[in-house]
Parts: structure tokens; sequence; C-alpha cells
């Protein structure tokens, strides 16, 4: 989402200046401060029409797309039980996202965490609205609630490539449900929380809002869709589970080819379809912006399939189909935090610039961090989202072709300082990065503690298709 | 009567089948199978994994043939198996003791 333009942090000087906890007023409702005489907003026809076929489109990007791209990387052993953990994950963390996620994501409160006021969806109606990008322009709360809910979703999904065909059923989903709640929630608070456009009219009010806001928010860091919350977030958590549960039993000795690149294919063909409605639908509106991310989505994936595609191909001798899929993954990743502030020119160079970085990260990066992340959560989605998050405070500069940082105070586009907007990304990053390790760290101990993290080596030798869901995927 | 093994490339199958029937055989039972010969095997390339496939796949073909026959249907999967090149497979040549058709009973050389 494009929470955060950084000029309104350089309006009122400091970019430092965080809040820490300053009381708020109530959610992303936006008609409050809504100028004095002026109509409440109402949600309009066409922006909830887009809105319910993004939130859609999103669902589609994990089941089937994410989970058929990582089933197709295990071994038919194995192929279930990924399947499994994606679609329970999916469906434990809907419901977890109504019962307490979108208050503490999204309701008012601190720097890091929302309030409980919203807890089970208190008071949220049909005639509940959430704020826009656009002042005077709001949308159905329970829409906003919906498509958040499947960012949740897909999130805490993603991670499950990293210790993919060994840990515990019991062990995956206790983990989401931990890392949900204190890596998930405040990351999404931390960078996207704000009163919405229409609370700000002037210096004094931008302050308020800003002191109110997520701390990343405050900041000033610019993430569209989710490059911090959602790629370097669940990339991170990955990496440390594949460390603190361990390699795969026969890793580096036996081969561990993927069953279905077939499979494979068509996963990322859904991902590249639902993430229109992920970057798109991040507007929030159907405008122009929402126009402009879909342009970037599409030729930044493009440009990524061809970077990595061509790569492999002068460095490995052959262009693989798993590359050029993998590529897509690595650039659509890239182009989220970016894909509604930077022109499509930009688009492209960071798309190929993360094909070829991501290309790195499975290979010379995955050797020296020595972890079986087993269908490199980290290289592309940690490392993509990190390309991405950096490129976009290069690329959103009105001088390259981007959007620049729109001034709600001026209500124009702001100047703009690349050097200070590169600051914001840093911030961002660092944060997601540090957070969700050392959340991922604690809660993947506590799981070791109380049920364990793998399945005997017995039954991870069988497979976990067989030994913890009973079915086979195929019967030839 | 004998029994012929055939290993063959995969893509060779339909040309010998033709060939065999050409020359009077019968029925054949094919089987899709695993090996290694000289040919040895080739690696793949996963992101950055590397395997090492030692097994190639090839099809295996089996045919009973009268012993009259069996000179004519050597040289026909010889010939229609044949691309020249490392991998092309090999027949083995077994007796074989008797034969029965199910169906009527019938033994020996009327059951093939």
């Amino acid at each position: 989402m494009k929470k955060f333009f950084a000029i309104l942090m350089l309006a009122v000087g400091l970019a430092g200046a965080a809040p820490v906890l300053a009381e708020v007023k109530a959610a992303p409702a936006a008609e409050a401060s809504a100028p004095a005489a002026a109509v409440a907003p109402v949600p309009n026809k066409g922006d909830t029409a887009w809105m319910t076929v993004a939130t859609v489109l999103v669902i589609l990007m994990t089941i089937p797309g994410l989970a058929m791209f990582y089933g197709g990387l295990v071994r038919a052993k194995n192929m279930l039980s990924v399947l499994m953990q994606v679609f329970v994950i999916f469906s434990m963390i809907s419901v977890l996202w109504a019962l307490y996620g979108y208050t503490l994501a999204f309701g008012g409160g601190g720097s890091f965490y929302g309030g409980l006021d919203k807890l089970f969806l208190k008071g949220v109606t049909v005639d509940s609205v959430a704020a826009t990008f656009s002042k005077g322009v709001v949308i159905s709360e329970l829409t906003f609630i919906a498509f958040q809910a499947t960012f949740a979703a897909i999130t805490c999904a993603l991670i499950v490539g990293a210790f993919a065909e060994r840990m515990k059923f019991s062990a995956v989903l206790l983990f989401s449900a931990i890392w949900f709640t204190f890596a998930y929630l405040p990351m999404a608070h931390m960078v996207w929380y704000w009163d919405g456009p229409d609370a700000i009219t002037d210096a004094a009010s931008l302050e308020k809002v800003t002191a109110a806001a997520g701390w990343l928010w405050a900041k000033g860091a610019l993430d569209f869709a989710g490059g911090t919350v959602v790629h370097i977030n669940a990339g991170v958590a990955g990496l440390v589970g594949a460390w603190l549960v361990g390699k795969r039993v026969g890793y580096g000795k036996e081969s561990m080819a993927p069953h279905s690149l077939t499979t494979t294919m068509i996963g990322a063909s859904l991902l590249w379809v639902g993430w229109f409605g992920f970057n798109a639908g991040s507007n929030l509106e159907a405008s122009g912006a929402a126009a402009l991310a879909v342009v970037n989505t599409l030729v930044a994936t493009a440009a990524a399939t061809l970077s990595w595609t061509l790569a492999e191909w002068l460095l490995k001798g052959k262009p693989s189909m798993l590359g050029s899929a993998s590529g897509a993954v690595a650039g659509l990743v890239a182009i989220t935090p970016a894909c509604g502030f930077v022109g499509p020119m930009g688009a492209i160079v960071i798309g190929l610039a993360a094909g070829a970085v991501c290309l790195w990260g499975v290979n010379g990066l995955k050797r020296l961090l020595g972890a079986d992340d087993a269908l490199d959560v980290f290289g592309v989605h940690g490392v993509g989202g990190i390309v991405g998050a950096i490129l976009t405070g290069v690329f959103v500069s009105p001088d390259l072709g981007g959007t620049g940082v729109y001034d709600y105070v001026a209500n124009r586009v702001g100047d703009f300082s690349m050097g200070a907007q590169l600051v914001s990304q840093l911030w961002g990053v660092g944060t997601s990065i540090v957070w969700s390790a050392v959340v991922s760290f604690i809660a993947f101990k506590i799981v070791d503690a109380v049920i364990g993290l793998r399945v005997p080596e017995e039954e991870e030798r069988e497979g976990l298709d067989i030994t913890s869901h009973g079915e086979s995927a195929y019967h030839y | 009567m004998k029994l012929l093994t055939a290993i063959i490339k995969p893509f060779k199958l339909d040309e010998v089948r033709e060939a065999l029937s050409a020359v009077g055989v019968a029925g054949i039972t094919v089987t899709e199978v695993k090996g290694f010969g000289r040919q040895k095997g080739h690696t793949e390339l996963y992101r950055g994994a590397e395997y090492v496939v030692d097994f190639l796949p090839k099809v295996k073909v089996e045919a009973a043939v009268k012993d009259d026959l069996l000179e004519q249907v050597i040289e026909a999967i010889e010939k229609s198996a044949s691309t020249g090149k490392i991998g092309d497979g090999k027949i083995f040549v077994f007796d074989l003791e008797q034969a029965i058709r199910i169906r009527t009973g019938e033994t020996g050389a009327d059951a093939l």
C-alpha cells in the first residue's frame, strides 16, 4: 500500500522525529476530519467492485498459485504436505485476521501495534468506511478487511517453502500463528497504519497524523504493496527456519530434484495473474495509479524473467523453465514496494536487477549462508524484497520517471530528496529484517520446546504425504 | 521358441513395433525402465542444485517367437532401433520352455 509519503516528513522537518506511543483517533476511518460542511464521503461502486476483484485475485495467488508453485518444486512424496500447509495456513490466518489480526494491524493504537477496539471486528458494519490515498475517497471497511486478510495469509504461507519436506504439520501451524501475531501484525501496523489523507489539512494536522501513524510510516518508508511487510518479513523468517529446523535428510547427497516443473510453471503464472490484484489493489481505488501499478507489475516481471533466463543461459549453459519461473517471481517481489511509485522504465530496471540478483541469491549467496532453504524463500523473497525496497527510493524520483511523494498539506507532489528517501527505505528494510529474525527465532524455539520441529527421520524418508496426511498425491 | 528382450531408446518404440509386425511377430510386451550402460547419465541443474542422473529412461520390449523367425526378428529390431549413437540399447535372447494361451489352453508355438 502506498501508505507513507515521505514528503509528509519533509514538510514537518526531521525524519528522525519518530513518534512513540501516541493516542490516536479511530482507525483508518476517514470521515472524522472531513472539511466542515462537507458531506461524509461514501464508497464509490467502481472502487468497491475493483477491490472485491483484487481481493479474490490475491486469494488466487495463494490457493492454488503459491501452493502449486511450491508443490511442483518438492519431491512427489511431499507434494500434498506442501499443498496442505499452504491451504490450511491460508484458512487459519483468515480466521485469526477477523478475530484479532485486523484490529492489531489497522486499529488505532501505538507506533508498533494497533489497539483492540475492533476485536472480533466489533463495530464494523456495511456503512463503515476506510481511507484511501485520495482526500474525500473512501472504500467499504469490510472490503479493506478482506483485502488485507489475504495479504496476511499469503505472507505466512510463503514461509513454508524454506522448511518444506521435513517439518511437522502441527509445528508449521503453531509457528504460523505465533509469527502472524508477533511479526506480521506489528510490521503491517508499522508500515501501513495512518489516519488517512482527510485528516491532513495543514502542518499541525500532518504532525498529529504522523505521531499517530505506524513507526515506519512516520519514518517515510515507502512500501506500496508489501516489499517489507510481506516479502522481506517472510524471507527472513524462512531463512531462520531453514537454519533452526535443519537440513533435509540426504541434503547435498541425494537428488532432491523438483517432481513437476509443469505444476511449478502453472503456479508461477497464477502468481503473476493474481499479483495484479495484490499490487494494483494496494492502490485501494480504481484510478490511474492502479493502472500504473498494473503496467509496472507487467513489465518488471517480464524484465526479471528475461534477466534471470539470460544470466542463467550465459553462466550455466542452458535457459531453464525453473529459471524463467523463478525470475518472474523475483520480479513480482521486487516491484511490489515500487509498483505505485515508479514509472514503467524504472520498473523495467528494477525487474532486470531483481532477476540477476536473485539468481545469485539462490546460488552464491545460498552456498554462503549454508542453510537448506528448500524452495529459496530467502533467495527470492528476501533478496528480491530488499532490492525492490531500496530501488523504490531511487526510481520514485520524478527525475527518473517516478511519481514523487505526495504532499497532503500542499496537495501537490512534494520536493524530492533521494538521499533522505533512501535513508527512509533502509529504515524499512533494516527494521523488517531485525524484527522478523528475532520473532522467528523465538517462535521456532517455542514450537521446538512444545511439540518439536521435525518429523522422525523414518517418516521424512517415506515422505510426509503418507506419514503426516495418510494419502498420496499420485497413483501411477 | 525364443524369448527376446530388447532395451531400446524410448522414441524408437513405434518403429520397432512396426518392424516386428512386418516380420510376423503377433504380440509384444512393453515396459518403461531405467538403467545405465556405456552411455552413462547426464547432469540436471535446478537453481543452485546440480544432480547427476545415473539412470536414463529406456523401453524394454519383450517378444516370444518361433525358432525359425529369430534371425529376422533380431535383424528387424537392430535396423529399426538403431541411431548409430551410443545408447541404442541391447537385445538379449533366451530359450523359451513353454507358452500357453490362457483362453484356449493351446501350448507351444500355437500359443504365440
